[in-house]
């Protein structure tokens, strides 16, 4: 049953991929990208990563490709005109993509074991037990509950803990992006007289 | 994977889908008007009759049924009626929109709990199609997904009406949908717990949210606590009417200046099916309020924690399921009441509410929270 849902959603997902290059219309090359994103959100979420899968189309297919759509729209782009590819751009499209298919290939050659592997959940719940003990109840199902992955607890345990300071810094980063945002767009009468 | 438990997911689904949703989206249309009706001291349609005329009777049959038959008719008719395409649309958009619309709005049922975990022998079956740790991200992640259906029936229909209806709706929800994941952040931080059914639970134990009269709820913590959750409970219930296009914030399809808005050039099902996704996008609105500040199905004063409510038996967990649902139908009726009492406010006014209050208003009360969390024991 799994397996049939990889195949559905991968399938979805290249199939978005490709029409987002072949089609001549912005507006369904966007569509057809959202497409793509919902593929990989259910490819995720069949990874046991629901907050990553949910996150993908929150922020990709909910936030930014709207906007993508909303900028095309309002800006009424025609249809490209359907012009030949030039001979180097083709043979870039093929080459590059083939690349990074030869190092899958190779990366994939490398496992030894190519079965589908259960997760370990009882070794997590021990290495979780010091340092977090709500989510090793959850991961060794001491709470009365069966045995689950929190997923979203071990990204947040992760990130308020290991990772606080590179979090803390791009915190920072979007805040300064945001108030740079914030001041190139606004312009009061007093900064519009000083420009002159 | 379990035979059993993907059967009983798809019992879950048809059940909630067909036996709940859409009838308590074809019914509210009908409260919609009657309510209006008593409102505005009409009548309302009170007096559709079973056409046997057209089977060969002498009579139609007109039972004393109040217009109940009203929604039946009304589907009929729209599925009936002369499927026009305008020329000058864009197709493949214009056929794709409705669904677009409609689609988000019924898939953002499957995470809300309905009911009590029932127990059927050694089986443990959570009321609720998927029971994920991830509920109120899962119904925004989808319901943002519910923008491309109005912005491209907007842009499809090549109608400047329908542009500006589509264009406004798209700036409208893309502003509410901040407020509206800002707000919830205080719940999370009290509760710690992302799943929706366990929200539920807590709520059961330790007092409603904003109506925490038993339980832990009633300490100082607890009191203390209500301000910002009332403050949270009104940010999301406005921003849940600006995200369900519905009055006071019907901006997009303001028939005053844009003729019928991202619908104008709709016609028969395709237009009705714009029409239910906005009564399925308010059900679920509602359910999602009643479940994340309401207590969602259990019972007020702790009942819900008594040896019988909490057995998982069968009583017990319709019970629960009959409390849920009269708090979803109470709170469609008070949009209903809102919609036809309520004024529409103007563009600017609804964009500077959004940005200016609600925004700041959400980020102070993921403070407000916190500092009660951490310095009041």
């Amino acid at each position: 049953m799994p397996t049939l849902f990889f195949y559905f959603f991968a399938i979805l997902a290249i199939s978005g991929a490709v029409a987002l290059v072949v089609f001549r219309n912005p507006v369904s090359s966007a569509l057809s990208m959202v497409a793509s994103f919902v593929g990989f959100a259910g490819l995720f979420i069949g990874l046991n990563a629901y907050f990553i899968g949910v996150i993908q189309i929150l922020v990709y297919a909910g936030a930014i490709m709207v906007l993508f759509i909303f900028i095309i729209m309002l800006l009424d782009l025609k249809k490209e005109e359907s012009k030949k590819f030039p001979i180097t751009t083709v043979i870039g499209a093929l080459l590059i993509p083939g690349l990074f298919m030869l190092q899958l290939v190779g990366i994939f050659g490398n496992f030894d074991d190519k079965k589908h592997q259960a997760l370990d959940l009882p070794a997590s719940a021990e290495h979780y037990q010091e340092e977090a003990p709500k989510i090793a109840a959850t991961l060794s199902g001491a709470n009365g509950e069966a045995p689950s992955l929190p997923d979203v607890n071990l990204i947040g345990q992760k990130l308020f803990t290991e990772f606080n300071f590179p979090f803390q810094v791009m915190g920072i980063l979007l805040l300064v992006a945001t108030i740079g945002v914030v001041v190139l767009s606004k312009r009061s009468p007093s900064t519009s007289a000083s420009d002159q | 994977m379990d035979p059993f438990f993907i059967f009983i997911t798809v019992v879950k689904i048809i059940t909630i889908t067909f036996l709940v949703v859409l009838p308590m989206v074809a019914y509210a249309v009908y409260a919609e008007r009657r309510f209006s009706a008593i409102l505005q001291d009409r009548v309302g349609p009170n007096r559709t009759m079973i056409p046997l005329k057209i089977f060969g009777a002498k009579k139609d049959l007109n039972l004393p049924l109040g217009g109940l038959t009203q929604p039946i008719a009304d589907g009929i008719k729209f599925l009936l009626k002369e499927d026009f395409t305008p020329n000058h649309v864009r197709k493949p958009f214009y056929w794709l929109a409705p669904a677009l619309t409609m689609v988000p709005s019924l898939v953002t049922v499957a995470v809300v709990p309905f009911g009590s975990d029932l127990r059927l022998g050694d089986r443990i079956i959570p009321l609720s199609v998927a029971d994920i740790n991830i509920g109120p991200l899962f119904v925004f992640a989808v319901s943002s997904l519910a923008v491309y259906g109005i912005t491209l029936a907007g842009w499809a229909s090549n109608s400047k009406y329908s542009f500006f209806g589509g264009v406004r709706a798209c700036a409208q929800m893309i502003s509410y949908e901040i407020a509206l994941g800002l707000s919830i952040i205080p719940i999370l931080l009290i509760m710690g717990e992302l799943n929706l059914n366990e929200i539920v639970k807590y709520q059961a134990a330790n007092g409603w949210l904003i109506f925490p009269f038993w339980g832990e709820g009633l300490s100082l913590k607890g009191f203390l606590l209500l301000i910002p959750c009332l403050i949270s409970f009104i940010i999301f219930t406005v921003s849940i009417f600006a995200e369900t296009n519905r009055m006071p914030f019907d901006l997009p399809e303001c028939e005053t200046e844009l003729v019928g808005g991202y619908h104008t050039e709709y016609s028969s099902m395709k237009f009705a099916l714009f029409f239910l996704g906005e009564y399925a996008a308010m059900i679920v609105g509602s359910a999602l309020i009643v479940t994340l500040f309401l207590g969602g199905w259990s019972l007020p004063f702790g009942w819900s924690e008594s040896e019988f409510m909490s057995s998982g038996s069968i009583p017990a967990a319709l019970i629960h399921v009959g409390c849920f649902l009269t708090k979803v139908i109470a709170f469609i009726l008070f949009f209903i009441w809102v919609r036809w009492s309520v004024p529409r406010v103007r563009y600017d006014q609804l964009m500077k509410l959004g940005w200016v209050v609600f925004f700041e208003a959400a980020l102070v009360n993921v403070f407000l929270t916190a500092f009660i969390l951490y310095y009041v024991r």
